[in-house]
């Protein structure tokens, strides 16, 4: 699998992103995983073409000094409309924090981020259950399941109106809430990320690309970074040409 | 030209964080009695004429989800 990582201005999760791109790809290639991955790269907020890829992510940081409002500028990046028409085609995309901020400003996935009840900044260990989605994300994953992935910001608080919560909740679009007693930052339903109605495209805001080494005290965010692969990656790795 | 100022505050109803800190931070302050702070953000800007100002607050100043805009002709 060959991931594009958006890079902009202000970005600064985007290298662990890309090495945990690498790291759940190992493996996973034509030729036992070096293959593939080596095309894995950062895509600055310029191109225009992401036609190279099988998955894109929209990394966490503070895209454009996060002026105006959370991901309220990077939306207009030209690699953003890049990233609408991957994701239109059905291409996996993956929003992580301020990457899930600037895909709800798109309209990419519905909802927003307001800023965490306490105004803090949160930084700790934390624990999410896995919704019951149906994401190629979610692959790798059981609904009911309990992993532990980090949280880490501080405009987390995932907010919908009244009659889209109820579509996002009716329509299984609810990929991961916070455990119970967990909810760090005030987010509706306990909500930590969702999908698009088609599940091609996920936000959360907690780190899955900080949990893939047991140094970081879990490796969970591999299961995240190899959903869209799954079992059958290996046959598509495998069989894959690039371009 | 003509002088614009567009007065963004979060939609009656969301919590605002920041205006709730900005009020707990007042008795320690000596001020007594205030209530209901909100705290929202102010654009300045010059433009030829009004035409594209709804559809800039729509698309970019504000977020309709969970802002409220006025558009002010100074």
């Amino acid at each position: 699998m060959i991931w594009g990582v958006l890079q902009f201005p202000g970005s600064c999760d985007e290298r662990d992103a890309l090495h945990a791109c690498t790291v759940a790809t190992a493996g996973l290639g034509a030729d036992g995983g070096t293959g593939a991955s080596a095309r894995t790269r950062l895509v600055w907020h310029e191109e225009t073409d992401l036609s190279g890829f099988d998955g894109i992510v929209v990394p966490g940081g503070f895209s454009y000094g996060d002026y105006l409002r959370v991901g309220a500028i990077a939306r207009f990046a030209p690699a953003m409309a890049a990233v609408a028409r991957f994701a239109a085609d059905g291409g996996p995309v993956l929003g992580i924090c301020n990457g899930f901020q600037v895909l709800c400003e798109s309209g990419l996935l519905p909802g927003a981020l307001l800023t965490n009840e306490s105004t803090r900044f949160i930084c700790r260990p934390g624990e999410l259950i896995v919704g019951a989605s149906d994401s190629p994300w979610l692959s790798e994953l059981e609904p009911g399941e309990r992993i532990s992935i980090p949280f880490k910001h501080q405009s987390g608080r995932f907010f919908a109106p009244p009659e889209m919560l109820e579509e996002i909740e009716a329509n299984g679009q609810v990929a991961f809430r916070y455990a119970e007693g967990q909810n760090p930052n005030g987010s509706l339903n306990d909500i930590a990320g969702v999908t698009n109605r088609a599940g091609n495209v996920l936000g959360l805001m907690p780190h899955p690309e900080h949990a893939v080494d047991p140094l970081g005290g879990t490796t969970d965010g591999l299961k995240i970074f190899r959903g869209p692969a799954g079992p059958a990656g290996v046959r598509e790795a495998a069989g894959a040409t690039g371009g | 030209m003509i002088s614009v100022r567009v007065l963004i505050r979060p939609k009656e109803g969301i919590l605002d964080a920041q205006g709730k800190a900005v009020e707990s931070a007042l008795p320690a302050l000596g001020f007594d009695g205030i209530e209901h702070v909100r705290v929202g953000r102010v654009v300045e800007l010059r433009a030829e004429d009004d035409r594209s100002l709804e559809e800039l607050c729509e698309k970019l100043l504000a977020n309709p989800l969970i802002e409220d805009y006025e558009i002010e002709i100074l």
